[in-house]
C-alpha cells in the first residue's frame, strides 16, 4: 500500500470495517423484522385463544353458541382436503416437471407451456375459486364437497410444485444421467433410479411450501361455497366440508356480533398453526431421511 | 510360428499388412456427423479390432470424443445431431432402428472424463447395470459386484465399506469404480473418453495398469490427450484432425514412423 500514507490507510480501513459491520446489522434487522411480527401475532393469538382450547372445543361440533362450539369438523375437513390435494399435486406436478425437463423437445410449445405455468403462479387465488366453481362444482356437478375443493386447491398450488420440481430436476448434473444411459438404462429407469431420488429433497421442499399454502388458503373455498355452519363431520372426500381457515374467517367476521367468537377464532388459529407445524415437520423429516442417504 | 502363419493366411490381405491378428469388432464406413451445420466428423473409415486397445489422439475439437460417443450412440443426446454413413458393431448396423440403443449399450460400456459415480453406495454403483438389465438375485449381484471390483483392482480397498457412499472415495478410486460399474455389465467393448485427464499421476498409472490387465477380455477404445499414454497402452492409434482421420496404424508405427507429416508434427508437439 505504498500509494497511501499510513494515516490515510488507517482511516480507510476503519471506514471499510464500519461498512462491514453496518451491512451485517442491516441483514440482521431484516431477518428480525419478520420474526418480530410473528412473535406479536403469536402472543396475541395465544393470550386470546388459549383459554378456549379444551377437549370439548377440539372434539366438538360447530354451534352458534360460542361456549358449545367445537372444531372437530373443520380439523377433519382440513385432513380430508389435504388427502386430496397432496397426492394430486405431487403426482401431476412432478409428472409435468419430468415431461418438461426430460421428454419435451425444447421449442415454442414448451416455452409456451413454461410461460403459462409461471403466469398461473401469479393468478390470484380467488380466480382459481371461480374456476373450481365452474368446472368442478357446476360442470362436473360435484357440488361443494371435499373432492371439488381439493382439486381447486391443487390447481392453485400446481404451478409452485411444477416450478420447484423442474428446478430440482434441472439441478441434477447431466453426467449422472449419461452414466446411466451409458450402462444401457432406459429413460424411465434413469428417471426412476437416478433423477428422482437425487431430486427428491428439492421436490419435497417445493411441495411442503405449497401444501402449507393450501392448508391456510380461504379465498377459493369461499367462492366454491363452504357452509358457515356445517354440523355433521365429513367422513370421506365425497362429503360437504369446512376447513380451519374458513372457520377462522367466519368467526372473525361475526366477532362484532358475538364477542366470544374472537376467542374461538384465536383458538382455531392456534390449532391451524399446530397442524401446519406437524405437516411441515413430517415433510422435513421425510426430506432429511432422503438427503441423508448420500 | 506355424500356427501364426496359418492364421495370417486365413486373414484378408489388408489385415496381414497391418500385422494384426484380431478381427474388427467395429467398422465405420463414410461416417459423417453434423452438430447443426457444423461438420464434426468427415468421412470416417475406421476399424476397431477385437481385444486390442485403440487410442484416438488429436487436438481439442478434432472430433475424437464425438467419434467415440457415436460408437455407443451417446452422441445423439446432444440437440440437433445428424449422422450419415455406416457404423457396424459385429457386423450389425447400429445407426438404424434395428438395434435399440439399450441393447448396444449393454455390450458397449463407457467411462467418462470426469469420474461420475452415482450418489449411491459403492455396491449399488456396481450393481446398477446388472439391475437395470433385470438381474435381481442377490447372490448373483454379490458375485458380480465382487468380481467387477476385483477386475478393477479396487476390491481390497473397498471390501469393508461396500455399503458406504461412493463419494467417500478419492478421484482415482472413483474412476476405477466407474470402470468396475462398466465391467459389471460384462461389455465386449469399453469406450474411454480421456479417463485419466482429471487424475493425478499415481491414479493414472493404476488406470493404465488396469487397462492392460483387462484388454485380453475386452476391446478398448480410448480417447486421450496424453501422447505418452497412447504410446504406453495402445496397440493401434488413430490420429484425428478437424474431423478427419489423418492416419491410423499400429501404435509403434504411428509413433516411430508416421506416414503423414501432420501426424509427425502432432506427436512431436509441434502443434495441438
Amino acid at each position: 500500500m505504498n500509494q497511501l500514507s499510513e494515516k490515510q490507510h488507517m482511516k480507510r480501513t476503519k471506514r471499510r470495517l464500519f461498512l462491514n459491520r453496518f451491512s451485517k446489522s442491516i441483514f440482521m434487522l431484516s431477518a428480525f423484522f419478520g420474526l418480530f411480527f410473528l412473535a406479536v401475532l403469536l402472543v396475541r393469538v395465544v393470550t386470546e385463544g388459549i383459554g378456549s382450547i379444551n377437549s370439548d372445543f377440539l372434539t366438538g361440533k360447530l354451534s352458534t353458541q360460542p361456549e358449545r362450539a367445537g372444531i372437530m369438523g373443520a380439523i377433519l375437513g382440513t385432513f380430508w382436503l389435504m388427502l386430496v390435494v397432496a397426492p394430486v399435486t405431487m403426482f401431476v406436478g412432478v409428472s409435468t416437471a419430468i415431461y418438461l425437463e426430460m421428454y419435451a423437445k425444447k421449442g415454442r410449445l414448451v416455452s409456451f407451456i413454461q410461460t403459462n405455468i409461471s403466469n398461473l403462479a401469479g393468478v390470484p387465488s380467488i380466480v382459481y375459486g371461480i374456476l373450481g366453481l365452474t368446472v368442478f362444482v357446476r360442470v362436473l356437478d360435484l357440488g361443494n364437497i371435499v373432492l371439488a375443493g381439493g382439486l381447486t386447491m391443487s390447481l392453485l398450488i400446481l404451478p409452485i410444485v411444477i416450478v420447484a420440481s423442474q428446478e430440482a430436476i434441472r439441478s441434477i448434473p447431466s453426467y449422472l444421467s449419461e452414466a446411466s444411459y451409458g450402462l444401457g438404462a432406459t429413460k424411465w429407469q434413469t428417471i426412476q433410479r437416478i433423477i428422482l431420488p437425487a431430486a427428491l429433497p428439492g421436490i419435497l421442499t417445493g411441495a411442503i411450501l405449497s401444501l402449507s399454502r393450501a392448508i391456510g388458503e380461504t379465498a377459493p373455498l369461499v367462492v366454491i361455497g363452504i357452509p358457515a355452519l356445517l354440523i355433521p363431520f365429513p367422513g370421506s372426500i365425497m362429503d360437504r366440508f369446512t376447513v380451519l381457515p374458513m372457520q377462522i374467517y367466519y368467526w372473525t367476521l361475526d366477532a362484532s356480533l358475538v364477542a366470544e367468537y374472537a376467542n374461538l377464532a384465536a383458538a382455531t388459529i392456534i390449532v391451524l398453526l399446530v397442524a401446519l407445524f406437524i405437516l411441515n415437520s413430517t415433510a422435513i423429516i421425510i426430506r432429511n431421511k432422503f438427503q441423508r442417504v448420500f | 510360428m506355424t500356427l501364426l502363419h496359418e492364421r495370417i493366411k486365413e486373414k484378408p490381405l489388408s489385415i496381414v499388412r497391418n500385422e494384426s491378428w484380431h478381427k474388427p469388432i467395429y467398422e465405420t464406413n463414410g461416417l459423417n456427423l453434423w452438430y447443426g451445420t457444423s461438420h464434426a466428423l468427415k468421412n470416417i473409415d475406421l476399424s476397431i479390432n477385437e481385444r486390442e486397445v485403440t487410442a484416438i489422439i488429436g487436438p481439442s475439437g478434432c472430433g475424437k470424443s464425438t467419434f467415440l460417443k457415436t460408437l455407443n450412440r451417446m452422441v445423439e443426446t446432444a440437440a440437433d445431431v445428424s449422422i450419415s454413413g455406416n457404423v457396424t458393431f459385429k457386423g450389425n448396423n447400429i445407426l438404424g432402428k434395428a438395434m435399440p440403443v439399450e441393447i448396444l449399450r449393454s455390450k458397449v460400456g463407457m467411462v467418462f472424463q470426469k469420474p461420475n459415480p452415482f450418489p449411491k453406495s459403492i455396491y449399488e454403483n456396481v450393481a446398477f447395470g446388472p439391475k437395470v438389465h433385470g438381474i435381481r438375485n442377490k447372490a448373483t449381484l454379490d458375485m458380480i459386484v465382487e468380481e467387477s471390483l476385483k477386475k478393477a483392482a479396487l476390491w481390497d480397498e473397498v471390501k469393508d465399506r461396500l455399503h458406504k457412499s461412493a463419494y467417500g472415495l478419492s478421484g482415482g478410486q472413483q474412476q476405477r469404480l466407474c470402470i468396475a460399474r462398466c465391467l459389471a455389465i460384462d461389455p465386449e467393448v469399453i469406450l474411454m473418453d480421456e479417463p485419466t485427464s482429471a487424475l493425478d499421476p499415481v491414479s493414472t498409472h493404476k488406470i493404465e495398469e488396469l487397462i492392460s490387465a483387462i484388454k485380453n477380455d475386452v476391446t478398448i477404445a480410448i480417447v486421450t490427450h496424453n501422447m505418452q499414454q497412447a504410446a504406453r497402452i495402445s496397440d493401434r492409434t488413430a490420429f484425428f484432425l478437424n474431423g478427419e482421420v489423418i492416419e491410423e496404424d499400429r501404435t509403434t508405427t504411428i509413433f516411430n514412423n508416421p506416414t503423414d507429416k501432420l501426424t509427425d508434427d502432432y506427436i512431436n508437439g509441434r502443434f495441438g
